[in-house]
Formats: structure tokens, C-alpha cells, sequence
């Protein structure tokens, strides 16, 4: 069924458009340069070349109480159909058709029922900072950046949990940071942990404020005054070593930047977490995280060649930069997901690749997820996984098809019509049973076609269709906008979350199936009036396990507690993944979220040596965001 | 264990216990009375469409055997040595495994209810129950677990669900009847599947055996059927049950392969029992006739028979996760392969038996009690005969009694209680008559020979042990309350510690003999104490329990309720220690219970009942019958591990000890 190479480069291309986006009318020829001078953080920021991606006001290009970009989101038109507005990405300015009908029959919610969100932030209702004076004293005399306006705290004080998110919406604040600094270089951080010492400060690093795990939320119980410390302004790539393939990156940058910054010279990471368009370094360092194309780019520890963070206590790093050593215990893998409680990541260098030649995407129906589930089993055993492979299930991929745009005409619609009947009808696919794979391919143009045969191949076996490239872009499309989908959702008495876990292959289908199983007993059990959305997809693949994500949603209409009960039934969700098998996080971290298990993840020595460490490396707890231990 | 904190009775009722008489028992329906006014060739050609389970995986019988061969188990069991041990593999597959046909069962829906309405009156099944199973064989896999007291058992299950158009259940049987020529086919037919009694440390067999069953479980292909007690109750009292099976159907969730399990309990009463003197024979000592065709054709003058009306209700399913929360860790099993046999943690070997316990205990309280029960019990405790005007008095106010303690009571409201009763012993006119207005038990007359003393003895303890079964279906009722009767007379003192302690003592002490849950010693002080304190019977002070002026009646009625086996367990022992000397097989049954024994011989000495009345005998032989069971038991187990004394020794002296006690008892009577 896929339509054979019609697209190619420009699809690549188009793709990373789509995920950049603009932020800003820049000078085109501003961000191309690659500074490698030393940090001299007025004059850098005086240099209308550096022009910040990532402006300090966050608030003015971003919800303060939503995700993404203000000028994008969905909404029901006046004809109650879902378009999409803004112009940033591909499905930008377009009309949805079917996300009405989906929407409404998968949540029995109802156009009429509204739940808007405060609409803009009662600054009276921010409490006033608790500044240490001479904190921010000296560190005016050093020249860092700082802020205490109540829109700037507001906006640093929490991530993208549910419960964060609606709190803001119905316009209820906790406690915020009281101080906002922006250190423009490693020197600037420096100078900060050493003040912060001094006059015991709490500090909490920010990086692109997309944590899921409430690793952003400050502690109600500290007292001390506490300081949230954007890296935003640390985004310059320092040097490009084309020799050894490597990179010298500021952590602040975030992952749309640095890509089209690599871009520019001909490079790339390929690492790509969904979300990349908001997130840093620094905070894939922290929280370990993965990026959809690990495959061939491998994930973030894979990826790095050498840290430098600051501690209370000095800077820590290598010696060299050689690609593997023996000298004990990998000092790095104290940093990667030590979740900001230790210090902050200044500095990274990175392996680089030549952007590939060639990208493809490409999708594959099967009659059932267990097939699915197989194939992937096969693929991975085979060591022969595209730049990416996912599974959705079947309500995720009702879910995908409810996003298709309003088709332009007669004979695609005719075509869609032909291809239903072919996979229902002709191959006796149930449409209440088939689930679809999404690919993306890259490389050389013929070892990209020849892996996709391959891939294909053992895909028949298992009773896989090809079922075209478009379906697999929607596919991936999917998971950029569906923090988008979940603002939407809001303004309907709809809330929902993602999750996920890492699992054995032989405990996937079970698990799968336990835990969406779960979720809807416990919505019942909750008094959740209709059954919720409980979709599932296997989205990263290893020699000896996989990535499970999970997608669960509920009308909330007839709670009086909506995010307790929604909270009691993630609970149990993650008992249920642990029961099964699964990993605590594969890559959304700890945070303050998953605290409670820590002990039954790592054992009680582990939590033991993971406590001495920071004993020695924070021993007033400055870095105080509580995540993790 | 030492009872904790004593409470006083308005606190420690009401909140802790769930006040059992309250519980709420469905309606009825005679599934015969269909029968009676249609068509059963159409009944049994109908249109069968059952609803299935969701996440059925759907496959045939021949499949299913090919997935056990293959799956990652029993490849682990078989090993290396592959094609000779995957051939013995494939050999007891085929000797165990079931092959339902929908024809069978057809042709077994016919002909079962020609038998069924000749032989009952009425077969009466809780609908409710039945909606219920339906909505849980949607939802999960499903076990059924029925109570055993009859062949009929089985068959009346697959009928009824067959009846109510449910997914026909597969059925756990014993080997016995593979034997049955051309029966044991159609068994095998209509869903039943072969398991060997024992086969101790056979590896490859219950490596098998466990897949099959899982593998059945995992795609839902049909309901299973087992007996939690392990074989027919030959005594009417619920045997204590067994957990192998239990234990293979619960794996599968411990081990997250399935969302859950639904259990569900189902209790079948019979009025009358078709085996009740076969049962008698059995326990005094007559083999078991061997399961044959020819047996059952000759069984066949009991169609002649009236057996009454039986009831089957369906409990409420009891899901696996529910119960087990809190109490597994279904992370322990992470970090080993799934398919590679673990020996379960005592912590789950803890919690499948206390589900087994309460499994059987649902059982036994959605037992339906017939008046007859009531009668049989009376007559009992007066062995020379009853006026029928006492009887019917005592009756009446043993009814009152049994209502009070949450007896499920089929007593029929509108009739006089003078003519329940005398068509209660109508029917049971084989081990009653009334003969001058006096009601005593039947002993068959022998041909005029004065020489056979001893026969005529078995034959009265024949009729003396049929009794008892029925009333043996009333003492999960009254048990606890009784226990704590005893325990009161034998405290000395009233302070309920005191009595809590000796009703501990004796709870132990009848482990065996009675269904009382492992560990719940205090609940089921508490449960009684609220049961005799709402009948009048004691008064729940501060610190002491006392009886109160009314309840002489009752409690010394619950005392001779437990008499039979306090002196059976007293007889039993002296017989044992004295003369025998054989208290190390004893020890091999159970040793505390032995010590126990040892010491409540001595506690109750005070009590002065002649030791060879015909009801301590009873017990004796039931006591004996349950010790040579587990002892056979054992023994055949021990098979594996090198010992001295072989199995059949020691069987061969038991018996020989049972027959000796039974000859020196009966020429006594």
C-alpha cells in the first residue's frame, strides 16, 4: 500500500520545520555563527548575534497555563469543528472533522459543558517573595540577570504535570520561587552556587520547564529563600570538533536549537525527545532522557562524551575526553538523572552525525497488538530497528485517525475509502482490534530502502500490512501536539496524562493489557461517570525489553475532586506497571511524583549509596528541590 | 495464641464482624419445571450461543494441546533429552485432556433430564447467581468450584449451565473414571479432563497437568471446574480443601498473565444422597465399588427412587486481586522467567489456603439445609427413639434456633410444622419409621440368624452413620457457638479469656474435623459470642461471658452437638495409646492434633457420657476415615524418599487397627 519514494529529503526537511518552528523574526544570519569565545556575559549579550531563542519573559510567546506556544491551540470552531490555529506547525490553520465526533464519543463530553481556565494570571494572588537580601545584593554586583516579577516566578514554578497545570488553570498558586536568575555562562553558575553557599539559598535549576515527574515544584516545607535558575541564556554551541564528531554545547540550549544550529553546519545529535521543541540539554543530562531516533543515535548517556556541572562543592569532570573509560564507577552516571539535586550542568560535549541523506517515514497495520507487539520483538532480536519504530494500539490509532485533516478532495476521500475496505474487508482486519506501526527510516537513500524492505518483510510475517508514509507522519505528529490536544481536552471537563515504563519483552502484552485494565477499574471503582481513554504504545525497542507509554483520559463531570481521583488512579497505574514487571520511569525520571518507589526500584542500599552521595556533594542541601531521594 | 484485648460486646460486634444472619440469599427457580412441560429433544437440539469471554483467544481443543506441548514451560521441564520425554509429554496430554463436542453435551441434555426428572422432584437454581456468572465469564477467566457430595455434582453443573445457555465448563476428574468403559469417553466428551490422584514428585506430569490447566485459564477457552475438597464428602461435613488445583488457577495472576481471576463458590444440596448408604458401607470399612459401566447400569433401580429436591446456588464470584491485595507482592516474580517452576513463597502458600478455607466456608453457608437435617440431628442425640410429639416440638425449636444462627432454611412457611415433618420422614423412610407414635431409627431386619451379632451391629451403624451425614450439613452452623459451649462448661470460670483460650484449644484440636479458617480464631470467637448473645443464650459482660437463665437449652444442646467427636477423638485416642500403640502414625497425621487430643481426653473426663454409645462411634469412624485418607496419602507421597516402612505396610495396619476398633466397638452396642 505505501506509495514507493515519493517523498525523500524534502519530507526531512519539512519535518524539522515543522518541529522548529519560529520563535522569533531573527537575523537569518545571526545564529549561524559558532562562538567559541570565552564567556563575557555583557558583551555576549550585547551582540545582537546571540539573540536569545529562548526570550527571559517566557510568558510572552508561551502559555502561562497551558503547553506550547500562545498563539497555537485547539479549539472548536463556531461550527463545532476542531481546527488548530497559529502557523507554527503542519497542521496549523487546519480544520479536524472527525475530533468532534472523537472526541465526544470517547469521553461523552459535550460541547456545551465548558470548564474554561482563568484567562489570565491574578498577580495579587502570587505570594511575595522571601528574599535573602544580601544574596541578591552580591549577586547584582556580580552582574547576573535576576527578576522577581510574580509572572517570571509563576512561570518557573512547576512543569507539565496534570495537577500543575489545572491548578494554574483554575488560577490556584503555591508556593513560587522567590528569585529568578539567568546566568548567561558556566562562570555565571559558579558565581551563583558559591553566593547561594554563602548565604544559604535553595536552588533549583530550570531548564526547559517540560518535567513531568513535579520535579519543578518547590517544596512547601523549605523555608529558606528559594531560587529558580533558568539556563535559558546558556545556549551558544561553543565549538564544533569535526575530527572526533563532537560538539561543545552550553546545557541551557534547547533541542530545537541546537539541532538547527547543527543543521546549518551539516550536523545533527538525532536526539529527539517529543519534547524537543521546549526542552534542554541540561535537562536530558539530568533526567536521562531518550529521543524517538535512539535507535541509531542512542540515548542521552549514549550520546554524551563529557559533563561539566557545579556542585556546592567544585565543578566536577572528566579529564579527557576519551570514548570509554576504566577509572571506577562512571562519574557521569552520578550526574545523568540526579534530577538537579546535586548541581548544574553548564556544559556538554555531544556526539555529532552528518544530517542523513535520506529520511523516510512509513507505517504497518496489524490485525492485532499482539502481532504488533510481536514484530517489534522480531525486529529488535534482529537488531534491525529503524531510526524509529512505534506501536500504537487500537484506540491510539482511532485517536490518530480522528486528527486527519479536512481532506481536499473527492478522490483522496475515495482512496481512504478503498484502503478501509481493503484492510477491514478484503484482509478481515477487525477495526476494533488492528493496530499500526510507525516508522521512520534514515540514511543513505539505499540502505534506507533496502532496511525498509527488510523491516517490511518480517512485518508480513506477522501479518503486517505496509499502510503508507502519511499515516506514519500523522503518527509522529501525534505526539507533538498532543500536549496541545490535553489544553483542549481542559476546556471540557477532560484531563489527561501520559506515563511510561520500560518492560521486558515477554511481559509487554501483559503488561499492556493489565494496566489499561486497571485504569478503567479504577475509574469506575472512582466514580468516573463514563469509561476513560486508555491507550498504550510501544515506542522504543532494546535487545532484552521496550518503552511503554500510556495515555490515559477521563471526563472528570460529576467529581467534586477531580485531580484526587486522577491522582489515586496513576497511583495505582504505576503499582500495577511495578507488579508487572515494568520500570519505575524509562525516561520521564523520579521527580517528587515517583519518590515513594524509589527504595522498592533501587533497594534500600541503593537509595543507601545514591544518599551518601549527595551527603558528600550537598551537605546543606542547597540544591534543594527535594527530587529523587 | 492469647486473645487480645478483650472487648466489651457492643464494640467488638457490629464494627469487626459482619452480622452473619443478616446475609442476603437469592431466589429459587426450578429448572425441572421446564422440563416437565416441553420437549427435552428440543430442549436438547436448541440453539446454544453463550456468551464468551472478551478477551477470548479463540481456539480448538486439538490446538490447545499443541500450544501446551509447545509452550515455554513445559520445554523448560522437558529439556534437553528432547523427543523421548516430549513423547511421554504428549502421551499424558492425550490420556488427561478433554475434547468437548457440542453433541455430547447435547445427547447428555437429553438423557440427563429424563434421569434428572425421574429421580428429583425439583432441581431449584438462584437465577441471580446465574446472571451474575454470566457477567463475570465476560469479564475474567472463571473458575467454578462447586461443593462434592454426589457424582450427580459434576453433571448437574454442565446441565444447568447448559440449561442457561453459560460457556460449558471444563472439569477436573479423577482417573477412576477413565475406567468406565465408553462413560469415561463421554465424559471426556461433555468436557471432563483426566488427573491422576497423586503423582507426588512427577515432574513432567505436573508440568503438564499445570499448563494445560493455565493455558486453558489464559485464553479463556472455557470455564474450569474443580472440587476444592479434592473427592466426595462421604460424611455430608465439607472436607478440608485442598489447594493444588487452587494454586495452578491462581498462578496466572500472581505472575500478571491475566487481569484477574473470578472464583466462584457454588454449593449443591441434595435432599436425599444417591450414594447415602454407599457412603455408610465406605466408611465402616467396604471398599469403594470401582467406577465401572456395569456399575452404573446396575445402579439404575435408584431412577425408582425419590430423591427429593436439590438446590444449586451460585455465590457472588470472588476476584483473586481483590483478595489478594495487600497480600502478594505479584513482584516477586520479576526477576526470575516466567515459564521456570517456582516453589510459591509461604506467604502464597499462606493465602491460597486461607482462600481455600473461605472458598469452602461460601460453600457452606449457601448450603441449603432441608427440615430433615433438623430431625436427623434430633434423632441422633436420642438414639432409643423420639416420641413423634416431641419430636415435632424440638423441632420447631431447633427451626428457631437454626433461623437465628442464619440457617439458608428450605422450611416451608405455609405448611404445618406436624406435616413438614412427616413428609420429611417419608421420604426418609429407608432410615426412619414411626411406628406407635415413636420415631426411631431403621435397622434392617436380618433373615431370622440370631449368630450375627456382628452384622447386625454394622447394619445399625450403617443406618446410625446415613443419619449422620445429614446431620452432619448442619454443624458448620453451629460449630462455633457449640465450641464456645464446651469451652464455657470446661473453663471452670467465666472470664472470657479463659473461655477464649479453651475455645482456641478446641478449634485446634477439630482443624481437621471442621472448616474453620487458619487464623481466625478471634473472628470466629467474636462471630459466636454475637450469635449466642442474640439467641439469649449468654450475656456478653466487661470481662466475663456468662450463660444467662434461658440459655440452658440452647447451649447444652450445641454441647451434645459436639459431644460425637469430643468422644470419638477421646475413644480414638485411648484405643490408639493403649492397646495399639500406634501414636506415631498419628504423629505423621498431625501432631498437635494428637497432643491435643492427648489432653482434651483428660479435660473432659469430668463429662460422663458412656464412651460407647453409638454417636461417639460415629465419629470414630469418620475420624478414621479422614486419618487413613491423609495417611494414605502420605504415605504414597513418602513413596519418593527412601523410608523403611513401605505404604502398604502402613496401610495394612491401619486398616487392620480400623477393623479391630470397629469389631470391638459394634459387639459392644
Amino acid at each position: 500500500l505505501h506509495s514507493g519514494g515519493s517523498t525523500s529529503r524534502i519530507s526531512s526537511q519539512d519535518r524539522l520545520r515543522v518541529i522548529s518552528g519560529h520563535l522569533h523574526q531573527r537575523a537569518q544570519d545571526g545564529h549561524a555563527a559558532v562562538s567559541a569565545q570565552e564567556c563575557k556575559a555583557e558583551a555576549s549579550r550585547a551582540n545582537p548575534a546571540k539573540a536569545a531563542p529562548v526570550p527571559k519573559r517566557r510568558h510572552d510567546i508561551m502559555k502561562w497555563n497551558g503547553w506550547g506556544y500562545s498563539d497555537s491551540r485547539f479549539l472548536f470552531n463556531k461550527k463545532g469543528q476542531a481546527e488548530f490555529t497559529g502557523k507554527r506547525y503542519r497542521l496549523s490553520g487546519l480544520i479536524l472533522p472527525s475530533l468532534k465526533d472523537w472526541f465526544e464519543g470517547t469521553f461523552g463530553a459535550n460541547l456545551q459543558h465548558k470548564s474554561p481556565a482563568t484567562p489570565a494570571l491574578n498577580v495579587s494572588a502570587v505570594p511575595p517573595p522571601n528574599l535573602n537580601e544580601s544574596f541578591v545584593e552580591e549577586l547584582k554586583a556580580a552582574g547576573v540577570a535576576l527578576s522577581q516579577e510574580p509572572e517570571d516566578r509563576v512561570f518557573r514554578s512547576h512543569g507539565h504535570c496534570l495537577h500543575e497545570i489545572f491548578a494554574l488553570r483554575e488560577g490556584r498558586i503555591s508556593r513560587v520561587p522567590d528569585l529568578v536568575v539567568w546566568p548567561s555562562c558556566h562562570n555565571d553558575v559558579v558565581k551563583i552556587v558559591e553566593l547561594a553557599c554563602k548565604h544559604n539559598v535553595c536552588l533549583i535549576p530550570y531548564g526547559g520547564g517540560t518535567s513531568v515527574s513535579s520535579a519543578l515544584e518547590c517544596p512547601p516545607e523549605e523555608t529558606r529563600s528559594i531560587v529558580s535558575l533558568d539556563t535559558s541564556q546558556m545556549n551558544r554551541i561553543l565549538w564544533i570538533d569535526e575530527k572526533n564528531l563532537t560538539a561543545h554545547v552550553e546545557a541551557g540550549i534547547i533541542g530545537q536549537d541546537l539541532e538547527r544550529q547543527l543543521n546549518e553546519s551539516g550536523y545533527c545529535t538525532g536526539h529527539e525527545p517529543d519534547s524537543m521543541e521546549f526542552s534542554s540539554l541540561g535537562g536530558w543530562v539530568a533526567t536521562r532522557a531518550s529521543g524517538m531516533k535512539k535507535n541509531i543515535y542512542g540515548n542521552i548517556e549514549d550520546l554524551v562524551v563529557h559533563i561539566k556541572m557545579v556542585t556546592p562543592r567544585g565543578v566536577i569532570e572528566k579529564s579527557c575526553q576519551g570514548p570509554r573509560m576504566s577509572t571506577g564507577p562512571d562519574i557521569h552516571h552520578f550526574i545523568m538523572g540526579s534530577e538537579g539535586t546535586l548541581g548544574v550542568v553548564t556544559e556538554v560535549t555531544m556526539k555529532i552525525r552528518p544530517v542523513p541523506e535520506y529520511q523516510k517515514y512509513g507505517s504497518i497495520v496489524f490485525p492485532n497488538f499482539q502481532q504488533g507487539v510481536a514484530c517489534l520483538r522480531e525486529v529488535a532480536k534482529q537488531r534491525c530497528a529503524p531510526a524509529s519504530i512505534r506501536l500504537m494500539d487500537n484506540e491510539q490509532f482511532q485517536f490518530g485517525h480522528a486528527l486527519k485533516p479536512q481532506v481536499s478532495s473527492i478522490f483522496t476521500s475515495f482512496l481512504d475509502g478503498l484502503k478501509k475496505f481493503y484492510i477491514t474487508k478484503f484482509k478481515g482486519f477487525d477495526p476494533h482490534h488492528l493496530c499500526v506501526a510507525t516508522l521512520l527510516f534514515e540514511g543513505d537513500r539505499e540502505k534506507v530502502l533496502q532496511h525498509e524492505k527488510q523491516v517490511y518483510d518480517i512485518a508480513a510475517k506477522f501479518g503486517g500490512l505496509a499502510a503508507g508514509e502519511d499515516n506514519g507522519q500523522r503518527g509522529y505528529m501525534l505526539t507533538f501536539v498532543i500536549a496541545y490536544l490535553r489544553d483542549l481536552g481542559m476546556d471540557y471537563y477532560v484531563i489527561g496524562e501520559s506515563f511510561e515504563t520500560s518492560v521486558p519483552w515477554d511481559r509487554v502484552l501483559d503488561l499492556c493489557r493489565n494496566v489499561k485494565e486497571r485504569i478503567v477499574r479504577e475509574c469506575k471503582e472512582r466514580g468516573v461517570q463514563f469509561p476513560p481513554l486508555s491507550t498504550c504504545r510501544v515506542t522504543q525497542t532494546y535487545d532484552a525489553g521496550a518503552c511503554v507509554y500510556f495515555y490515559f483520559a477521563f471526563n472528570y463531570r460529576g467529581l467534586s475532586d477531580p485531580i484526587h481521583v486522577y491522582e489515586n488512579v496513576e497511583h495505582a497505574a504505576r503499582e500495577e506497571i511495578l507488579a508487572n514487571g515494568g520500570s519505575l520511569s524509562h525516561h520521564h525520571g523520579v521527580g517528587k511524583l515517583r519518590k515513594e518507589w524509589m527504595k522498592e526500584a533501587v533497594s534500600t542500599v541503593g537509595l543507601g549509596m545514591l544518599k551518601s552521595v549527595k551527603e558528600y556533594v550537598d551537605p546543606s542541601n542547597i540544591f534543594g528541590n527535594r527530587n529523587l531521594l | 495464641r492469647v486473645y487480645p484485648a478483650l472487648r466489651p460486646m457492643t464494640t467488638g460486634i457490629g464494627s469487626s464482624t459482619p452480622n452473619p444472619v443478616l446475609k442476603k440469599r437469592d431466589d429459587f427457580e426450578d429448572v425441572l419445571e421446564e422440563r416437565r412441560n416441553s420437549s427435552d429433544l428440543r430442549y436438547a437440539l436448541r440453539c446454544y450461543t453463550p456468551a464468551l469471554y472478551k478477551g477470548l483467544v479463540p481456539c480448538k481443543a486439538s490446538m490447545l494441546k499443541s500450544i501446551v506441548l509447545q509452550s515455554d514451560s513445559l520445554q523448560y521441564v522437558v529439556g534437553q533429552s528432547r523427543e523421548a520425554v516430549q513423547e511421554e509429554a504428549a502421551l499424558l496430554l492425550e490420556e488427561m485432556a478433554h475434547r468437548l463436542q457440542l453433541g455430547t453435551i447435547r445427547f447428555f441434555a437429553f438423557t440427563l433430564s429424563k434421569a434428572f426428572k425421574a429421580l428429583f422432584r425439583g432441581v431449584c437454581v438462584n437465577e441471580e447467581g446465574i446472571q451474575r456468572l454470566q457477567q463475570a465469564i465476560q469479564e475474567h477467566p472463571v473458575v467454578l468450584l462447586p461443593s462434592h457430595r454426589s457424582y450427580m455434582d459434576f453433571l448437574m453443573m454442565s446441565y444447568i449451565l447448559y440449561t442457561y445457555d453459560l460457556a460449558l465448563p471444563v472439569i477436573a476428574a479423577g482417573m477412576d473414571f477413565i475406567s468406565m468403559k465408553f462413560v469415561g469417553e463421554m465424559l471426556r466428551m461433555s468436557g471432563a479432563f483426566f488427573i491422576r490422584r497423586s503423582f507426588g514428585g512427577d515432574k513432567l506430569y505436573w508440568a503438564v497437568f499445570s499448563e494445560y490447566v493455565k493455558t486453558m485459564l489464559r485464553n479463556g477457552y472455557a470455564p474450569i471446574e474443580f472440587f476444592l475438597e479434592g473427592t466426595r464428602s462421604r460424611t455430608g461435613k465439607s472436607l478440608t480443601p485442598k489447594t493444588g488445583l487452587l494454586n495452578i488457577v491462581m498462578e496466572p495472576f500472581f505472575k500478571g498473565e491475566v487481569f484477574d481471576v473470578n472464583l466462584v463458590p457454588v454449593s449443591i444440596s441434595y435432599e436425599r444422597i444417591l450414594e447415602e448408604s454407599l457412603y455408610a458401607r465406605e466408611l465402616l470399612g467396604v471398599p469403594k465399588p470401582k467406577e465401572s459401566t456395569s456399575g452404573l447400569l446396575k445402579a439404575r433401580r435408584i431412577l425408582s427412587e425419590d430423591y427429593g429436591s436439590m438446590h444449586v446456588y451460585f455465590g457472588h464470584p470472588v476476584s483473586i486481586r481483590s483478595l489478594a491485595q495487600g497480600h502478594i507482592s505479584r513482584s516477586q516474580h520479576n526477576l526470575l522467567p516466567r515459564h521456570i517452576p517456582q516453589k510459591p513463597t509461604a506467604d502464597t502458600q499462606a493465602f491460597v489456603n486461607d482462600t481455600a478455607f473461605r472458598l469452602v466456608r461460601l460453600q457452606e453457608e449457601n448450603m441449603v439445609l432441608k427440615p430433615w437435617v433438623l430431625l436427623a440431628t434430633l434423632l441422633l442425640q436420642n438414639p432409643d427413639g423420639m416420641d413423634l410429639s416431641t419430636l415435632t416440638e424440638q423441632a420447631d425449636w431447633l427451626r428457631r434456633l437454626a433461623l437465628a444462627f442464619g440457617a439458608f432454611l428450605d422450611w416451608p412457611d405455609h405448611e404445618p410444622c406436624s406435616k413438614v415433618i412427616s413428609s420429611s420422614l417419608a421420604l426418609h423412610k429407608n432410615l426412619v419409621c414411626v411406628s406407635g407414635g415413636r420415631v426411631r431409627l431403621v435397622v434392617e431386619e436380618l433373615p431370622g440368624a440370631e449368630s450375627a451379632t456382628e452384622e447386625a451391629g454394622f447394619n445399625r451403624a450403617v443406618s446410625v452413620l446415613s443419619c449422620a451425614s445429614y446431620r452432619n450439613q448442619i454443624l458448620h452452623l453451629f460449630v462455633r457457638p457449640a465450641l464456645i459451649a464446651v469451652a464455657m462448661q470446661t473453663a471452670n470460670c467465666s472470664r472470657k479469656d479463659e473461655v477464649f483460650n479453651c475455645f482456641n484449644f478446641l478449634r485446634n484440636v477439630f482443624s481437621n474435623e471442621f472448616i474453620l479458617c487458619p487464623g481466625a480464631a478471634v473472628q470466629d470467637f467474636e462471630e459466636a459470642c454475637y450469635l449466642l448473645g442474640k439467641c439469649g443464650a449468654v450475656q456478653e459482660l466487661q470481662q466475663d461471658l456468662v450463660m444467662s437463665q434461658s440459655g440452658q437449652t440452647t447451649l447444652a444442646f450445641l454441647c451434645s452437638v459436639l459431644d460425637p467427636f469430643l468422644q470419638g477423638y477421646q475413644v480414638v485416642f485411648h484405643t490408639n495409646t493403649q492397646k495399639y500403640r500406634y501414636v506415631h502414625t498419628f504423629t505423621r497425621f498431625n501432631v498437635s492434633t494428637c497432643v491435643m487430643i492427648l489432653i482434651t481426653a483428660y479435660t473432659i473426663k469430668s463429662r460422663q457420657t458412656s464412651p460407647h454409645s453409638v454417636q461417639p462411634l460415629c465419629a470414630v469412624f469418620e475420624v478414621f476415615s479422614l486419618l487413613i485418607l491423609s495417611l494414605t496419602k502420605s504415605t504414597k507421597r513418602s513413596n519418593k524418599v527412601p523410608e523403611k516402612r513401605t505404604g502398604k505396610e502402613s496401610d495394612s495396619v491401619l486398616w487392620s487397627t480400623l477393623k479391630a476398633v470397629c469389631v470391638k466397638t459394634l459387639v459392644l452396642i
